[in-house]
């Protein structure tokens, strides 16, 4: 190892902790769809179908997303309406 | 009452017979009567790690399908008392394990057994679903590898929803992490995810780590379960899991890089 490699090797982040956020980022992912409900897909296309009865809409301007609470979970329904 | 414990990984590969293998036998040399039961139908290999291959006559399937009797399967370890192996089956018929009939053997063997130790398929198939199905605890054996710690988050949520303790709305599975093909100095390089890494993505409890070890495959060449190895660090990391299951408290030995003296470098010790 050179001594110009010494100072640059400094700045670049091991390939473990390149790794650990890789996981961290799609475990948690993958970890909030396991707890939604096999329909949600499925309900989602369908409200967006009839949103796209009366506004032109993308796929991607709607976000739909299930929290759950202690005692009751929220739907909560995110359009994005084209001006 | 004999306690079920199935040792899964979601990923292939990682060391799930190796360790079922070894902590079976470690159960048995602390007194325990334990069966380990081979669930890799159409793959079975736990009979060449045990070093029993030659014996099996009839299997896991047969016993399902009322062939043979439990005992006429049921093959009794030569180097440890206590210890028997119920070989899977070689069929390439995959719904030859069917719920009730896992069921009814288990059932029987928690008549006269401590512990059940169920040595699951890779994958999240139908086999591998079905060797956790009746668990009390898991062991979620994992590399320090991203494929391998994902897939164990894979298994642990289906342990936390498709298991027969969560379906029952019971207490549930029991987890712990057996870190596997670990290396100090890979880590200590930045090459490796290290043990604290991987414990806090799969926030579960440690019950072990293994260091890669030479003694693994040599322990595997001659069917002898690596556990019994002595002189191995990968033998002796076995052993201290086995004791922490058992609720001994012990710190995880093997974690830092070794400094080599100056006549084991002489000689190329490693």
């Amino acid at each position: 190892m050179s001594f110009f490699d010494y100072f640059r090797s400094k700045k670049q982040p091991t390939s473990a902790s390149v790794a650990k956020e890789r996981l961290q980022i799609i475990v948690a992912h993958e970890r909030g769809k396991r707890a939604q409900p096999d329909y949600l897909p499925q309900m989602q296309q369908e409200i967006i179908e009839v949103i796209k009865k009366y506004v032109a809409i993308d796929q991607d301007q709607v976000n739909i997303q299930l929290d759950n609470n202690e005692n009751c979970s929220v739907l909560e329904l995110n359009v994005t309406l084209p001006d | 009452m004999a306690k079920i414990i199935v040792v899964t990984s979601g990923k292939g590969g990682v060391g799930k017979t190796t360790s079922s293998a070894a902590i079976a036998t470690g159960l048995a040399l602390s007194g325990f009567k334990t069966v380990v039961i081979d669930f890799d139908v159409g793959l079975r290999n736990l009979d060449l790690i045990m070093g029993c291959e030659r014996r099996v006559v009839y299997d896991f399937v047969n016993v399902i399908k009322q062939e043979a009797t439990l005992n006429q399967a049921l093959i009794k370890d030569k180097r440890t008392s206590d210890l028997y192996i119920l070989p899977a089956s070689q069929t390439r018929d995959k719904d030859a394990l069917t719920q009730e009939g896992v069921e009814a053997v288990l059932n029987e063997l928690a008549e006269t057994f401590d512990y059940i130790i169920c040595d699951s398929p890779a994958g999240i198939e139908k086999g591998a679903q079905m060797a956790l199905y009746f668990a009390d605890a898991a062991i979620v054996v994992t590399n320090p590898e991203v494929s391998s710690v994902r897939d164990s988050d894979r298994i642990l949520g289906i342990l936390q929803s498709k298991s027969r303790r969560a379906e029952r709305g019971e207490a549930p599975v029991e987890e712990h992490l057996l870190l596997t093909r670990y290396n100090p100095e890979r880590v200590q390089a930045g090459e490796m995810l290290s043990v604290a890494d991987v414990e806090e993505i799969l926030a579960i409890p440690l019950l072990g780590v293994i260091p890669e070890s030479e003694a693994v495959l040599k322990a595997s060449n001659q069917g002898t379960p690596v556990i019994l190895d002595q002189a191995s660090e990968a033998g002796q990391a076995y052993q201290d899991a086995v004791q922490r299951l058992l609720g001994g408290q012990l710190e995880h030995r093997f974690l830092e890089v070794q400094k080599k003296g100056f006549f084991q470098r002489l000689l190329g010790a490693k």
